[in-house]
C-alpha cells in the first residue's frame, strides 16, 4: 500500500502551520506503518490534546481522540481488551509530560505493549506559545517573557528511570532514522517511547529567535549527535540520537493473561 | 542495485504551504518555490532521486517518481 493509502485524504491539506515537525513525523510514522506491511485494521491510534494529538485524525487506522495528558490511559484500556492490536499514542511535550506524566510514567513501569511517541516541540503550540516542562531553563513563552527558571525534563531518562523497555530519540531532521527508530519500536513488545524533536517555527521559533522552519531543521542538525559518538564527549551540550534502551522484559498483558488463567484455575 | 533514476516529480499544490523545507535541504538545488510560494521542479534534470524532499516534507505534498 502507498502511505496515501494511510491517511483521510479528504482532511487534507492539514492543520498544522507551514513548516510545522509534526507533519514530518507524520511522514514518517506512515512509512513505518507501510514499511513493516502493517493493515489499517490492526492499528489503533489514541491521542490526547494538542497540535500532535491532530495526527489520529488524520490517519486511517482506528482512532480515539482523548482528554489532554490522558491519551496513555485509554491506550491502556484498549490494550488491555484487544491485545492483538497495535497502539500507537503520539503525544506533545506538554501532553505526555506535564499533564500526563502521571500516567507516562506508570504506563512505562506496567511495560505495556504500547508505543508512545513523544513529539517534542518544546512549547504549547495549539495555545497560542505557552512553556512546558521540555521548554527548559532561558526559554521565551508567552506565559514567561522575562525568559523561563524552569529546568526541562529529559525525555529518554525519565522514560528509562521509569521503566520503559524500548527508548530511543531523534529527530525531524533526520527523518530516515525516526522511521527506522518507530519501526522499532512497534515491533518491540513492551512500552516504547520515541521521542522526537520537531520545530514549532510559529511559536518556539519565532520567540527564541531560531529563524524558520529550516534554520530550527539546520539546528537538529547542527546540535545532535548519533548515540555514544566522540563529539558528545568533546561536546556536552550535544543531544544524543539513537536506541537507548532495548529490553525484553515481561508485557503487561501477557502477564495479566496468566493471572486470568491462574484464577480461573480457581 | 542501479541507482534509480528519475521520472517525474509529483507536486500537490493544494497540499503544499511553502514552508521551503524540501527547497533548502535538497542536496542539488533542484527545487524552488514560484510566485505562489508553491514548490516546483525547476532543475529536474539534476535530480539525483535521493527522495530527501518526499521523506521531510511536512505536508505529504511531493513524492519522486522513479523509473
Amino acid at each position: 500500500m502507498a502511505i496515501k493509502d494511510y491517511i483521510r485524504q479528504r482532511f487534507f491539506p492539514h492543520m498544522w502551520c507551514p513548516g510545522c515537525g509534526h507533519g514530518t513525523v507524520l511522514n514518517s510514522l506512515l512509512r513505518s506503518v507501510e514499511s513493516l506491511g502493517m493493515s489499517k485494521n490492526e492499528i489503533v491510534m489514541v491521542s490526547g490534546i494538542g497540535c500532535s494529538a491532530r495526527i489520529s485524525g488524520y490517519v486511517d487506522f482506528h482512532s480515539l481522540h482523548t482528554l489532554h495528558g490522558r491519551a496513555l490511559a485509554f491506550a491502556t484500556g484498549v490494550k488491555l481488551a484487544k491485545p492483538e492490536l497495535n497502539v500507537i499514542v503520539p503525544m506533545g511535550d506538554g501532553d505526555a509530560l506535564a499533564i500526563g506524566g502521571n500516567h507516562f510514567i506508570h504506563a512505562a513501569r506496567r511495560n505495556i505493549d504500547i508505543t508512545a511517541l513523544v513529539l517534542n516541540n518544546r512549547i504549547y503550540g495549539m495555545t497560542g506559545g505557552q512553556f512546558s516542562p521540555l521548554s527548559g531553563i532561558g526559554t521565551m513563552a508567552t506565559t514567561s517573557p522575562y525568559t523561563s527558571i524552569d529546568r526541562e525534563f529529559d525525555v529518554v531518562e525519565m522514560a528509562t528511570a521509569a521503566g520503559a523497555t524500548f527508548v530511543a530519540r531523534s529527530t525531524t531532521y533526520h527523518a530516515k532514522q525516526c522511521t527506522d527508530l518507530i519501526k522499532q519500536a512497534i515491533l518491540h513488545e513492551g512500552f516504547s517511547v520515541v521521542e522526537i524533536l520537531s520545530q514549532c517555527p510559529t511559536h518556539y521559533g519565532r520567540k527564541n529567535k531560531k529563524g524558520d522552519a529550516v534554520e530550527m531543521m539546520k539546528g537538529y542538525k547542527e546540535n545532535t549527535t548519533p548515540k555514544g559518538s566522540k563529539a558528545k564527549q568533546e561536546n556536552r551540550d550535544l543531544i544524543e540520537r539513537g536506541v537507548f534502551v532495548q529490553e525484553e522484559l515481561p508485557e503487561y498483558c501477557s502477564e495479566y493473561d496468566k493471572i486470568i488463567a491462574k484464577a480461573q484455575k480457581g | 542495485m542501479a541507482k534509480p533514476k528519475l521520472k517525474q516529480h509529483l507536486i500537490n499544490r493544494d497540499w503544499c504551504k511553502g514552508c521551503g523545507i524540501c527547497v533548502e535541504l535538497c542536496p542539488k538545488q533542484v527545487l524552488e518555490l514560484d510566485d505562489k510560494d508553491k514548490v516546483i521542479a525547476a532543475r529536474p534534470e539534476d535530480c539525483i532521486a535521493c527522495k530527501l524532499c518526499e521523506i521531510r516534507c511536512p505536508d505529504l505534498a511531493i513524492e519522486i517518481e522513479t523509473e
